[in-house]
């Protein structure tokens, strides 16, 4: 019985307990990250954005939280109510699930597993099924067209984000997260992250990673002048919480896979003091944080596409620059030999 | 009982429950959305063999792309339920024809499993040290080599697929608008804007 406590049990109340601390961490980081995205869109506006609750409005996410869990969840008759009320759930779950495998810091990931960019890849894709059901289960108009445009839109641009992946696993030869991160360490610091060398993937990926992830200037899911607010229209109260945190997380899940890929996750941009003072996580965290500015500041500054551009962009011009990319990659590195053994 | 095998129990269980479901749902959509969870069940117990690169796949290419066109279409059909059902009868001979099949096919593939010769040793074979090498690796190494040629007939087999798709679906309707996008791309301050002097009261 002790054996079976050490051997068994312990272990899993171990990682239970991983989890709930980066749950805790990831949540609090997503609510600051909430406010930044609305400080960072009034400043290009020449607003103040948020500014009552609490100093700076630092406390207005907590509000916002308190305010939806409060209200009422309105189901329409109409409506399917299993699935409706299970498209939320999908959404927020599986944004949440993918952090399951991201190292914040060297060795600080809940699984190490081999195939890790492929498991982010797989939780992605399937994110696309909350707003699918949630459009399908509202039995309307508005979110049954925005549950159409979001199939597509993620399908088509989960293509070039996957070839991009492929561009860098064969620079860095592994599908092991810790490994690509240690892959773009070297004696160039910040000038040898695939950022550079890979520069073309690195902007196909940023496009791509607001596409997938339905924001602006690619929001056509919950486009407000034509589909009120798309798959969202009957949602209210905690689901349309679900929904909104699943989003933010599925914002950060990216940036923190931009990071990764291309930033060179935990590493400090040169590794001479100051800069190797600060602990791994600190330069995980600050380069998050400049992606998340890239794509706050794309949401203040750039129309919204239209639909068939949209379509057009995917797959006239991202799918062949991207499969040229790769094998221009794949010959370079065959030739010169610099492919990893 | 061990960790592994309640996963794997768990993962069954709910692979075969929801696969019954698919057949008994009424909805299609419930079907499809039932169909989906078999599948993750099913790449849940690749996991527990240790073929993570397969049940990945499994993830990103069945649940993640076809399932997804599955719903695309079977949402926006207008099925009528109580037609569906009124055919049931007549549909039931082929069907259950079909159903042998696929019984009888499933029953020789274990059955040769199990009484085919020198088959324990073809398994073991081709597989090297899980150790050693990572999952992804050991299947990169044969399919690249080994099975190539394989592997290239598959490709081309979906690329006829997929220009036959292309072929049947795309009509090129004649009076329709199309925007010229490197035209459009082509436009100046120049072509695009004309000072143009009105006088008062006459229009242009």
């Amino acid at each position: 019985m002790v054996d079976f406590f050490w051997q068994t049990l312990w272990p899993i109340i171990i990682i239970l307990a991983q989890s709930v601390l980066l749950l805790v961490a990831l949540l609090i980081f997503i609510a600051y990250i909430l406010l930044a995205d609305r400080k960072i869109w009034a400043a290009v506006q020449m607003r103040r954005g948020p500014n009552v609750v609490g100093p700076f409005g630092l406390l207005q996410s907590f509000a916002d939280l308190l305010k939806f869990v409060l209200k009422e969840p309105i189901i329409p008759a109409g409506a399917n109510k299993g699935v409706f009320l299970l498209a939320p759930l999908v959404t927020c779950v599986l944004a949440l699930a993918a952090w399951a495998v991201i190292p914040v810091h060297p060795g600080w990931s809940i699984a190490e597993i081999n195939v890790g960019i492929l498991y982010i890849f797989a939780i992605s894709s399937l994110t696309v099924y909350g707003v699918i059901m949630a459009g399908w289960a509202s039995n309307s108009k508005y979110p049954f067209l925005a549950a159409l445009r979001s199939a597509a839109q993620m399908v088509s641009y989960e293509v070039s984000i996957g070839f991009v992946i492929i561009t860098v696993l064969l620079c860095a030869g592994s599908l092991n997260l810790t490994k690509i991160v240690e892959a773009q360490n070297g004696p160039w610091g910040m000038f040898q992250w695939y950022w550079l060398p890979l520069l073309p993937m690195f902007v196909v990926f940023y496009i791509s990673a607001l596409a997938e992830t339905n924001r602006p200037p690619f929001d056509l899911v919950e486009a407000e002048s034509e589909l009120v607010a798309g798959f969202m229209v009957e949602y209210s109260s905690t689901p349309y919480l679900l929904f909104m945190l699943g989003e933010y997380v599925a914002i950060v899940t990216m940036c923190a896979m931009g990071t990764i890929l291309f930033l060179g996750g935990w590493l400090p941009p040169f590794d001479v003091a100051p800069f190797n003072w600060l602990p791994g996580i600190v330069w995980f965290v600050i380069k998050v944080c400049f992606m998340f500015f890239l794509f706050a500041m794309a949401k203040a500054i750039v129309p919204r596409y239209r639909y068939d551009q949209l379509m057009r962009l995917g797959w006239k011009v991202f799918l062949p620059l991207s499969l040229v990319m790769v094998v221009a990659v794949a010959a370079v590195l065959h030739f010169t030999g610099w492919a990893p053994k | 009982m061990t960790v592994p095998a309640f996963f794997f129990y768990l993962f069954s269980a709910v692979a075969v429950a929801s696969a019954f479901m698919v057949i008994a749902g009424r909805n299609p959509v419930h079907s499809v959305l039932w169909l989906i969870l078999t599948f993750v069940n099913a790449a849940g117990l690749f996991l527990l063999i240790g073929a993570e690169f397969l049940a990945m796949i499994l993830v990103v290419v069945y649940v993640g792309a076809v399932a997804v066109l599955f719903l695309f279409v079977v949402m926006m059909l207008d099925v009528d339920f109580a037609e569906l059902r009124e055919g049931f009868l007549q549909y039931l001979p082929i069907g259950a024809l079909v159903g042998l099949v696929f019984l009888v096919e499933l029953v020789l593939v274990v059955g040769t499993w199990a009484v085919g010769p020198g088959i324990a040793s073809a398994i073991k074979a081709p597989i090297p040290n899980a150790s050693q090498v990572t999952n992804t690796e050991a299947i990169g190494r044969v399919l690249y080599t080994t099975y190539v040629h394989y592997f290239q007939i598959a490709g081309l087999v979906l690329l006829v697929a997929m220009i036959g798709a292309i072929v049947l679906t795309l009509h090129h309707r004649v009076n329709v608008k199309r925007q010229n996008i490197s035209s459009q791309n082509a436009r100046t301050r120049d072509t695009a804007i004309e000072v143009v002097k009105v006088k008062t009261g006459e229009g242009i």
